[in-house]
């Protein structure tokens, strides 16, 4: 295995793994306050019809991406109407939001079908390019994978050390408590889902701008319920957000390099493998109950109403 | 929303009214899609919702679509009850489908209907086998079914593309991925000449009156409800949850991989790349618009195929995009989820007679006053 | 030693209340209240349980709005539409049912309440907790703590943003005699400074002891106010009820043999926020009731499910019923044994809220071993279960519509009769009862005690827990105290006081005697 093959390797495992980081992030912050959105699938897709929709009419990437988190934030609304005033059911409510945002982006984009977009451009950092081996990786990477990246270690710092996070775990812990200190729980969590619909919808508009530049269908094929995987895998810490989304990522592009390590598997088995790895992963992680009772927020799933 | 207060004993009468709510919310809206498309929205609305139903053919259609979704979402429902989400309905329908077919094309020489009860068999059996992994890493290792059985959707298509692009493929089919058309008595029979209607039905009928006769009669059907509504209640009762988790999965397990047979068995006739346009993800919403009881559930899939096939005729004679059937069924559980709403929640009445507050215990002073 | 009610220089009101009311759907909490508080008074707010006293406090912490009435706060009309502002006026609440977060250290707790950051409150709280004898460290997480250790907490939050009115809801419910000790001389120098107390309870002894004035509630509006030092306690009870308090009576009886036995029962509980039981042996004879005390948070619940069979035992001997180990059997098989079991949520745990009475019948009542007949091959026989029911409330005089009322809609203690009834007709040779009468009107708190000591004399063991001491006076042969995950001796009730056990809930298993509260 040559240098150029493994470059090629990590950087489409990067670049695989970066809508799982980015729609991981955002549900990450909607758990921790306490809310369990699992649209996160249909939330992306609505979001890879927008940028996709927005970058072919306009020609403008960044519109497209823009476009892209606008469109997840407002059918996060729609979710958070729902769950955070009208009451209803965390989990049914979610997969309203899936079921609604499949059926959405595939009326949304039926214009779009076969059409194509240039590709987000690589950033070329000065100087970093001209590194032996890092460099060239790095010079594969778009602006997307660096944002990924700096978004987990903003959300982290964000929730450890600042007067929000404190409240966000607050919040995640007993909205009830929360409340009668005085702080707006509803409001708060309505910010929390936005911003995770806006995620999503960011994550969502990577993969029909960056990975593969068209619209098609469907096209998440199951990377929302992988990221919401995800956030159980790093137990609801960012820090663990990466390793998890660079392994999924490097199974993912597995199937398309199979092939190249001469294995004589047949693609669709290939292709199976990061769901199987999600439902490994899920296993070594719940095994312990202790495991999810120290770590996962406790009103996560909840409905929360004040009197 | 302090317009509104917690109702003491949630409302009956929304019980049942918001289903009815929902699907007129559904349906003024279409109207309004319709007028926003460049339709004419009356005409529209009659060929999509009316006119599926005004002829034998039709309503044969929409018996046949609704069959699946009564069988898939009869299953969940009974799980939804004891808050086990079996959302991997569609990979155990696709499991039964390809057990179903493996029997017809293993047995294609053979004469008799037993190939037919025997692959009916295997497609109960294939949905079971796949609805028991998830039941299984929930109750052994406290994995969320929600995403292991989602997880195996995603593994279950993969196994049909492979099956039909290669050991399946008809050999004889100009290498379209799909295999050889199944004989004569692996096909279930019909129930009227001219329809496409079949035995199939009969089943879902069945699986109804079953599903309703375990909910109200049966302990069982008594231990899952309870779950969930009160799972500490089930606890201190010494319901096992675990019992529950493998009742719920198995049963819609095994209804989603008949309701598979049925249809390479039925309309399709052989196994295809696609088997499924969702009916394992529509029948939650088919189990939830259903308000969960069996009887509701068989009037949502008549609903929800009416969905179906309105948009197939709509996308032919009014050129309307196919893809409007899933918005529609999105918008659909949105509107029962919000409708709800209304079910445990009311708007502030006036305030009219109010009784005092009834004095609660008191601890009696101590027997001996301190000095 | 008494602080002056009046201070010289400041002869107005701290706080003025004017005809508060508050209405709900089903009942007025507060009617026309009216009543007000001077700085530096420690002022009472006496009533029973469901009096209004808890309301009127979130009123003028903000919480809720009244429906009527006016606020008067150091002479102007004030109108508080939130903690914050009520904070920002220099109102604060010690709550009854703490409001921190497990998950976070003390400084995060009080962070959230006050603008600064964990780490420039650090200092401050050490100073301040130690000034009244209330030490905390700061960078506890809060889970770690006891409740009494918690509490403290709450009142250093309060007390850090310099209250000129300080409201105490039942704060002593969770403390040993001594903290209470401790406590009040922490409120008697608070009050000096200036500040007003209003402190909430039912336990007549303490506000005798510590406040200067009182105001009874009863069903939402003012009884009468009266100063506790010139009362005693009986006339204080009746401006509370309003009438003379029939006591239950307990004949003595000698108890026979041994029904319940607990060996050495050790629990590590999965909860990492739960308590672990160590070494826990009690025996429970037939025709006695032996009660349990303690503060919520010691390892009740625990102990309650390791009973039950929710937990389930890998010492099966740990447990034994009649004899036979019974540490290892499931809910299900314990009542085929002869346990039944009243839990403390009514709602949610002991019936299931929105099912009728009679499908609540089944709940328990399905054991095969009962006989009543609900189940055959795996069929409910709904006239069986609708008899059952029926019987239950006939025989404790259970206020419902019918049987095929909805759960929620009784009373709390229409529902608890239901409850304890149901499990009582399943003819127990056990009976294990939690909080009996938490929550519960006066008229079924007797009922349900009564029932209680009805089981004792017909043989049943019956074991009671609760956090009342005044009620496990009144009714129980034997005591023991449940205090960090370890119980004491049970002592027969002549041979013991309130105070020694109160002392025992500190966790000193050893001490006997009388503990002074001057």
């Amino acid at each position: 295995m040559n240098t150029n093959y493994a470059i090629s390797f990590l950087a489409s495992t990067a670049g695989a793994a970066t809508p799982l980081i980015l729609a991981a992030t955002g549900e990450l912050v909607v758990e921790r306050a306490g809310v369990l959105n699992l649209g996160v699938e249909g939330m992306m897709l609505v979001g890879a019809v927008a940028g996709f929709g927005v970058t072919f009419s306009s020609g403008s990437a960044l519109l497209g991406l823009a476009a892209a988190m606008l469109a997840g934030l407002l059918v996060s609304l729609i979710f958070g109407l729902l769950t955070l005033s009208l009451q209803t059911n965390q989990v049914a409510t979610g997969l309203a939001l899936t079921l609604f945002g499949v059926g959405l982006s595939a009326f949304l984009g039926r214009h779009y079908v076969g059409q194509s977009v240039a590709p987000l451009p690589h950033l070329a950092l000065p100087g970093l390019s001209d590194l032996p081996f890092v460099g060239p990786l790095l010079f594969q990477f778009d602006g997307m994978i660096y944002f990924s990246m700096i978004m987990v270690v903003v959300v982290d710092l964000m929730l450890i050390h600042t007067r929000l996070g404190l409240i966000i775990r607050a919040i995640g812990e007993s909205p009830h408590n929360a409340h009668a200190i005085g702080y707006p729980v509803i409001l708060l969590r309505y910010a929390m889902v936005a911003f995770g619909g806006a995620m999503a919808g960011l994550a969502g508009a990577y993969l029909s701008l960056g990975l593969t530049p068209m619209w098609v269908e469907g096209m998440s094929a199951g990377r929302g319920w992988i990221a919401l995987a995800l956030v159980v895998f790093a137990t609801w810490k960012p820090r663990g957000l990466i390793l998890g989304a660079y392994l999924f990522g490097g199974v993912t592009v597995l199937q398309f390099h199979g092939q190249g390590f001469g294995l004589p598997i047949p693609s669709e088995f290939l292709s199976m493998l990061p769901y199987l790895a999600t439902i490994v992963v899920l296993v070594l992680i719940c095994r312990d109950p202790k495991t999810i009772l120290l770590n996962k927020p406790m009103s996560l799933g909840q409905s929360f109403r004040a009197d | 929303m302090s317009r509104f207060e917690a109702r003491p004993i949630p409302s009956r009468r929304m019980m049942l009214g918001s289903p009815l709510i929902a699907a007129c919310a559904m349906l003024l809206t279409s109207t309004i899609l319709f007028y926003a498309l460049g339709q004419q929205p009356l005409h529209a609305f009659y060929v999509y919702f009316i006119e599926p139903a005004m002829t034998t053919y039709g309503i044969g259609e929409l018996l046949l679509k609704a069959t699946p979704l009564t069988l898939c979402g009869v299953g969940l429902a009974i799980g939804f009850r004891a808050n086990v989400f079996n959302i991997g309905a569609d990979g155990q329908l696709t499991m039964g489908a390809i057990a179903g077919a493996c029997v017809a094309l293993y047995f294609q020489d053979a004469q008799g209907y037993w190939v037919l009860g025997l692959m009916l068999l295997a497609g109960i059996a294939a949905g079971m086998l796949w609805a028991a992994i998830p039941a299984l890493l929930r109750t052994r290792f406290n994995t969320s079914e929600i995403l292991v059985s989602l997880m195996l959707v995603y593994v279950a298509y993969l196994i049909l593309s492979y099956l039909v692009h290669g050991p399946l493929r008809d050999p004889n089919g100009f290498n379209f991925p799909q295999s050889r058309m199944f004989n004569d008595h692996a096909i279930l029979p019909l129930l009227m000449d001219g329809l496409r209607t079949n035995v199939a039905l009969l089943f879902a009928l069945v699986a109804v009156a079953a599903a309703w006769f375990f909910c109200s009669r049966t302990f069982a059907g008594y231990r899952m409800k309870v779950s969930g509504m009160a799972p500490a209640a089930a606890a201190y009762a010494g319901f096992s949850d675990n019992a529950n988790i493998w009742l719920a999965l198995m049963i819609s397990g095994g209804l989603a991989g008949l309701a598979g047979v049925g249809e390479v068995a039925g309309p399709i006739g052989q196994l295809q790349a696609s088997v499924s346009p969702g009916y394992g993800f529509a029948a939650i919403i088919v189990a939830y618009v259903g308000r969960l009881q069996p009887i509701g559930v068989l009037l949502a899939s008549l609903l929800m195929s009416l969905l179906y096939i309105g948009g197939e005729s709509a996308q032919i004679e009014l050129q309307l995009p196919s893809a409007i059937t899933g918005l529609f069924q999105g918008l659909l559980l949105f509107y029962l989820l919000a409708a709800d709403f209304f079910i445990h929640y009311r708007l502030k009445p006036k305030f009219t007679n109010l009784t005092p507050l009834t004095p609660v215990a008191l601890v009696t002073p101590p027997m001996s006053p301190l000095p | 030693m008494n602080p002056s009610i009046t201070p010289a220089h400041d002869t107005r009101p701290q706080l003025q209340l004017l005809g508060i009311s508050k209405r709900y759907p089903s009942v007025i909490a507060n009617d026309n209240v009216t009543m007000s508080v001077m700085p530096g008074e420690i002022h009472a707010v006496l009533g029973e349980n469901g009096a209004g006293k808890s309301t009127l406090m979130k009123i003028i912490y903000g919480i809720i709005k009244p429906d009527a009435g006016e606020i008067v706060w150091q002479g102007r009309q004030v109108e508080i539409h939130s903690p914050a502002a009520a904070r920002k006026l220099g109102i604060g609440m010690v709550f009854q049912h703490f409001s921190l977060f497990e998950t976070l250290t003390v400084a995060q707790n009080i962070a959230l309440v006050m603008g600064q950051s964990p780490a420039q409150l650090a200092q401050r709280i050490r100073d301040v907790s130690e000034e009244y004898g209330l030490p905390v460290n700061p960078h506890r997480l809060v889970h770690s703590m006891s409740v009494g250790e918690r509490q403290r907490v709450e009142i250093v939050r309060c007390l850090l943003q310099s209250p000129r009115l300080l409201i105490m809801d039942e704060p002593t419910s969770v403390l040993t005699p001594e903290a209470v000790l401790q406590l009040f001389d922490a409120l008697r120098k608070l009050a000096a400074q200036g500040c007003s107390i209003l402190y909430i309870s039912h336990k007549l002894d303490e506000i005798q002891n510590l406040c200067d004035s009182a105001t009874v509630l009863r069903a939402g509006r003012i009884a009468g106010t009266a100063i506790p030092k010139q009362e005693s306690a009986r006339s204080l009870a009746e401006l509370m009820i309003g009438k003379e308090l029939p006591s239950c009576r307990l004949l003595p009886r000698t108890p026979g043999d041994t029904r319940l036995a607990l060996r050495h029962l050790t629990l590590e509980t999965l909860d990492p926020f739960g308590t672990k039981l160590h070494d826990i042996s009690l025996d429970v004879r037939s025709g006695e009731i032996v009660g349990i005390a303690g503060i919520s948070g010691n390892g009740q619940q625990e102990l309650l499910k390791a009973l039950s069979g929710e937990i389930r035992l890998s010492d099966a001997a740990a447990v034994q019923l009649d004899h036979q180990n019974a540490g290892h059997l499931s809910p299900a098989q314990k009542r085929a044994a002869g346990l039944c079991f009243v839990p403390e949520e009514r709602l949610g745990r002991g019936a299931v809220p929105e099912l009728s009475l009679a499908e609540n019948a089944l709940l328990t009542a399905y054991i095969p071993a009962y006989g009543s007949g609900m189940l055959k091959h795996g069929l409910i026989q709904n006239n069986v279960m609708a008899n059952f029911a029926r019987e239950i409330i006939a025989r404790f005089q259970v206020k419902c519509g019918d049987e095929q009322s909805i759960a929620s809609s009784l009373s709390g203690g229409n529902l608890q009769k239901f409850i304890v009834g149901r499990e009582t007709m399943l003819a127990p040779r056990v009976m294990i009862v939690a909080q009996p009468t938490w929550g519960v009107d006066v008229g079924a708190a007797i009922l349900i005690r009564q029932a209680l000591i009805d089981l004792r004399d017909q043989g049943v063991a019956v074991l009671v827990i609760s956090e009342e001491l005044d009620e496990l006076f009144m009714m129980c042969d034997r005591i023991a105290v449940l205090a960090s995950g370890q119980l004491s001796r049970a002592i027969p009730l002549a041979e013991t006081s309130i105070n020694q056990i109160g002392v025992w809930m500190s966790g000193d298993f050893n001490v006997s005697g009388e503990i002074d509260y001057v």
